[in-house]
């Protein structure tokens, strides 16, 4: 580890750090420029006896200046205390701990499959530039790109009332009671595939092309040409060459665009009621449940973060000229 | 006088893009399908034959017929009529949003690139702030909390949509900041803003253009998810709507295909043709992907 990684290192931290703070900054105040008494929105609940509401507003410092406010809601963040769910009159942290994870399940397997399925399109379509298979491919994927998730997740939902006949909402069947850890496994893959397919396929289409256009600037290079020149094997050539110097400007594309992900999967589980933060948004909007909505919002924002900051620490270390500057 | 020469300037800047454009046939038929949905949204009352508020209570959820081309929904409204005046608003969100976006990328980007240091710096980390906080979830919870007039969903969506733009541009400015006819206006004392705007803005305009036709199809995109999520004006008549309403009403999952086909064929196809107009130009300007 030479110092110049660590320096490297540090900074990234420190980005992360700031861009978490600026993130619970816009959280706070996005939620307190709202007309309206903030114990209403925050509280709406009518179930609240008065005795409640003023232990609430003491908890938050309603009765304070804004900016105490401002840093009793930060140590109530860094507590895990997002506030109540006015719809489901739970704490906001655990009505979100079980989704998150039920989007992860979801949105993991497909995102590693749109990069893997990206990759190799994208790899073909840049070795033969300007084919009829390249143009083929690259409208294959612009038309993928320009897909609304929502309205490709309902053809799904149509194609399987009309011929597949799966199961098009939720991740188990309702009440369903299993003999064997097989019928429940069956039963989850049943569900699982459509909304699995329907996001891959939009992220494949944006990775598709992120990837074309990385590897046509990589097989432009100079030492590509010397390796054609000297008669290397196609594999070759696409493997140790091309590949290997793709390979850094994608992870950090990627990583920038993973706010395309957390979209897509918003937009797939409402359609697929699939029940992880991306259904609880849609029906917190619905419901008008604001601190549900700011809880959520956090919680993406801070993933993202964090995978971004994954990502460059990543590239930092396949980078030769990070790693040793 | 100025303004009747920068208008003339400006068709001749046209006319010399549209001479090296009109041989990228992808990009030619992106810009056919564009004006199609232009003329489509213009003829609108001419081209449906009902209103689009009319409602039939003897035609439910029918599927398209010789009176109803693209089917009634379940309140009994033409849906072909619905989808063409539906190609207005997404057409208008996806121009003024895209618009809104251009005009702030572009500015940030100019003025970042050109002055450099910690002013740089710190509009960057903003930049790079808005590209990795996903906007969609910026865009539905604003949206939410601003109220849902047409003007503030466009409004959120430009705000936030800015940042591929700023950068983009940015990385322009840094290399043509140090052409030499650039140091030669410097020294004969023209002033920064002179510099910007009348010597390194008329080199952008390329990576503009293309990133204006880029940020439409977002925009466009962002406002059918909005609409769809129930975010925004769901009584603006709009293709995003006529989804809500398929998705929401049940109609969809009892198999009412003409419902919900339709106007996602229309989203695609007009994103598409933003998608390909954008590419067209970027590879135009980008000679690392023009086809040899």
């Amino acid at each position: 580890m030479s110092s110049r990684y660590s320096r490297y290192v540090v900074r990234r931290f420190l980005g992360a750090i700031i861009a978490v703070f600026a993130i619970l900054t816009i959280n706070f105040f996005i939620f307190r420029i709202l007309p309206g008494n903030p114990i209403e929105l925050l509280f709406r609940n009518p179930r609240l006896t008065d005795e409640q509401i003023r232990a609430l507003e003491a908890q938050f410092g309603l009765d304070k200046p804004l900016i105490d406010q401002y840093f009793i809601y930060l140590i109530n963040v860094f507590q895990g205390n997002l506030g109540l769910s006015f719809f489901y009159r739970q704490p906001v942290t655990s009505v979100l701990m079980p989704r998150m994870i039920n989007s992860l399940i979801l949105v993991l397997p497909s995102t590693l499959a749109a990069i893997a399925l990206g990759i190799v399109a994208g790899l073909i379509s840049a070795w033969r530039r300007g084919s009829k298979t390249d143009v083929s491919i690259l409208l294959i994927g612009m038309s993928l790109y320009s897909l609304p998730t929502f309205w490709l997740g309902g053809i799904f939902i149509l194609l399987s009332i009309y011929y597949l006949h799966l199961p098009v909402s939720g991740m188990l069947t309702y009440g369903a009671v299993y003999s064997s850890w097989t019928d429940l496994l069956i039963d989850f893959l049943r569900h699982f595939i459509l909304p699995f397919i329907t996001l891959t396929l939009v992220m494949f289409g944006e990775f598709m092309i992120i990837m074309r256009n990385t590897l046509i600037d990589v097989l432009t290079e100079d030492y590509v040409t010397v390796a054609i020149a000297k008669g290397l094997s196609q594999t070759k050539i696409l493997r140790d060459y091309a590949l290997r110097n793709a390979m850094l400007p994608t992870i950090s594309i990627i990583a920038i665009n993973l706010g395309l992900v957390v979209a897509g999967a918003v937009l797939t589980e409402t359609v697929f009621s699939w029940p992880g933060v991306g259904r609880l948004i849609y029906d917190a909007i619905l419901n008008r449940d604001y601190p549900i909505l700011q809880g959520a919002f956090l919680f993406i924002t801070i993933s993202v973060v964090i995978a971004n900051l994954i990502a460059d620490l990543l590239y930092g270390l396949l980078d030769p000229r990070v790693r040793y500057g | 006088m100025i303004l009747g020469s920068s208008v003339k300037k400006f068709f001749k800047d046209i006319r010399e893009l549209w001479i090296i454009y009109k041989n990228n046939r992808l990009g030619v038929a992106g810009l056919f399908i564009v004006l199609f949905f232009i003329t489509i949204a213009l003829l609108a009352p001419f081209i449906s034959r009902y209103s689009p508020e009319q409602t039939d209570p003897s035609a439910y959820l029918e599927p398209p017929s010789f009176q109803h081309w693209f089917g009634t929904n379940e309140v009994g409204q033409d849906l072909f009529s619905l989808n063409v005046y539906g190609a207005r608003i997404s057409l208008l969100v996806g121009f003024s949003a895209a618009l809104i976006a251009v005009f702030i990328g572009s500015l940030i980007g100019l003025v970042s690139g050109y002055y450099g240091g910690l002013l740089d710096e710190i509009l960057m980390r903003i930049t790079d702030f808005f590209l990795v906080v996903p906007p969609i979830i910026l865009m539905i919870i604003i949206g939410s909390i601003l109220g849902s007039s047409l003007m503030n969903v466009i409004i959120v969506i430009g705000i936030l949509s800015w940042s591929p733009t700023a950068r983009v541009v940015r990385s322009m400015v840094l290399s043509i900041k140090e052409w030499p006819y650039v140091e030669a206006i410097k020294a004969l004392g023209g002033s920064d803003k002179r510099i910007i705007f009348r010597h390194i803005l008329p080199n952008t305009t390329s990576v503009i253009y293309a990133n204006m036709a880029l940020s439409a199809s977002n925009a466009i995109f962002s406002h059918a998810a909005m609409v769809f999520l129930g975010v925004g004006d769901v009584n603006d008549l709009s293709w995003g709507m006529i989804l809500h309403y398929a998705f929401a009403s049940g109609a969809l999952s009892s198999g009412c295909w003409w419902y919900f086909v339709p106007p996602g064929i229309f989203i695609v196809l007009l994103i598409f043709g933003f998608v390909l107009i954008g590419f067209s130009l970027e590879e135009l300007f980008n000679p690392k992907l023009r086809k040899i």
